[in-house]
């Protein structure tokens, strides 16, 4: 039996590289969840006498999509977005981060906006108060504007379903 | 002197392939450039510095290009000009990013068995080690068999 443990360690040892080697360095722990969204005005794209503010959306469960036009995976989960809205799921916000070049408006008239709003935030610092490393992020923030969900990456119909889908019918929505 | 003829190809070669890094070392922080007030830079330089940039996650937030890092040096520095101290805008940025953006954890209680466990592990070690020590004292002090002991020295004597 004794002879075994160093043999025993071995395996525990490579076990815990295993795991630590799947680990996506990308997901980052938010401390967002279960405090309030931050609070924000900002311009909204193509009209900015218009704005948006996360207070306008007390009362409901919405989503937050953090995206920019010069992103790629924005793009890939574009039209799944597209279909969530087209079901009429959920309202999404596309806060438009870092849009430098004023692309945002021409390339939403091209593709479709899956968005019932999409605040400008030009220099980014929005996207500083949430948090933001990278587009695209997506939270889930509830009827108390308390952010409930943070998802790095694209969301595609496999996230939606194990992700989203549970944590929504925990806040009935 | 064949080998005296390689040895110079061979230092040129290593210098070749170990020069760009410590060129790259000694370049001026990325934070540097385009200081208005030095003594914030400084101050920002040396607290960005044990700061994680949150895209390329192993470099520092000082030396990184990244835009982010560039965003959240700006917004170091434009705190720091509203007279906030290190402390205030660490937290600024854990609350934003997590202790994540730390490179020296906070001692928590998460963070107890990182900041503990080599003395955990020491201790594992130590106690092994002792144990290990009384066990061969104790096989040392099997009793001696008197007569053996005897015929023993006898036989040393007579050689």
């Amino acid at each position: 039996m004794k002879r075994w443990l160093p043999f025993v360690l071995f395996i525990v040892l490579v076990g815990f590289f295993a795991k630590g080697l799947f680990l996506n360095p990308r997901e980052v722990p938010s401390p967002f969840i279960g405090r309030a969204a931050p609070a924000f005005t900002l311009p909204l794209v193509g009209d900015a006498n218009a704005s948006f503010s996360p207070a306008d959306m007390k009362g409901r469960v919405w989503i937050l999509n953090i995206w920019a036009p010069w992103c790629v995976s924005c793009r890939q989960e574009h039209g799944f977005l597209m279909q969530l809205t087209q079901s009429g799921r959920i309202p999404i916000v596309g806060l438009n981060w870092k849009d430098k070049a004023r692309e945002a408006e021409a390339l939403l008239a091209r593709t479709g906006s899956p968005y019932v709003a999409v605040p400008e935030d030009l220099d980014g610092r929005v996207g500083i108060d949430y948090g933001v490393t990278g587009t695209p992020e997506t939270f889930i923030i509830d009827q108390a504007g308390i952010v409930r969900l943070k998802h790095i990456g694209p969301i595609g119909p496999d996230v939606w379903q194990t992700k989203f889908e549970p944590k929504l019918k925990e806040l009935g929505a | 002197m064949k080998s005296g003829r390689i040895k110079p190809v061979l230092l040129a070669f290593l210098l070749a392939i170990t020069l760009p890094a410590l060129a790259n070392e000694a370049a001026p922080k990325t934070a540097l450039p385009n200081a208005e007030d030095p003594v914030i830079e400084q101050r920002l330089i040396n607290l960005a510095e044990d700061l994680r940039c949150l895209v390329c996650q192993n470099e520092s937030l000082a030396g990184s290009k990244a835009e982010l890092a560039e965003d959240l040096r700006r917004e170091i520095r434009e705190q720091m000009k509203a007279g906030k101290d290190d402390r205030e805008v660490i937290a600024y940025l854990t609350e934003r990013y997590g202790d994540f953006v730390l490179y020296r954890p906070p001692f928590k209680p998460v963070t107890y068995l990182l900041w503990l466990g080599p003395l955990l592990f020491l201790g594992i070690g130590g106690g092994a080690w002792v144990v290990t020590l009384r066990r061969r004292r104790a096989v040392q002090d099997i009793p001696v068999d008197e007569k053996k002991l005897a015929a023993a020295a006898q036989l040393l004597e007579e050689k």
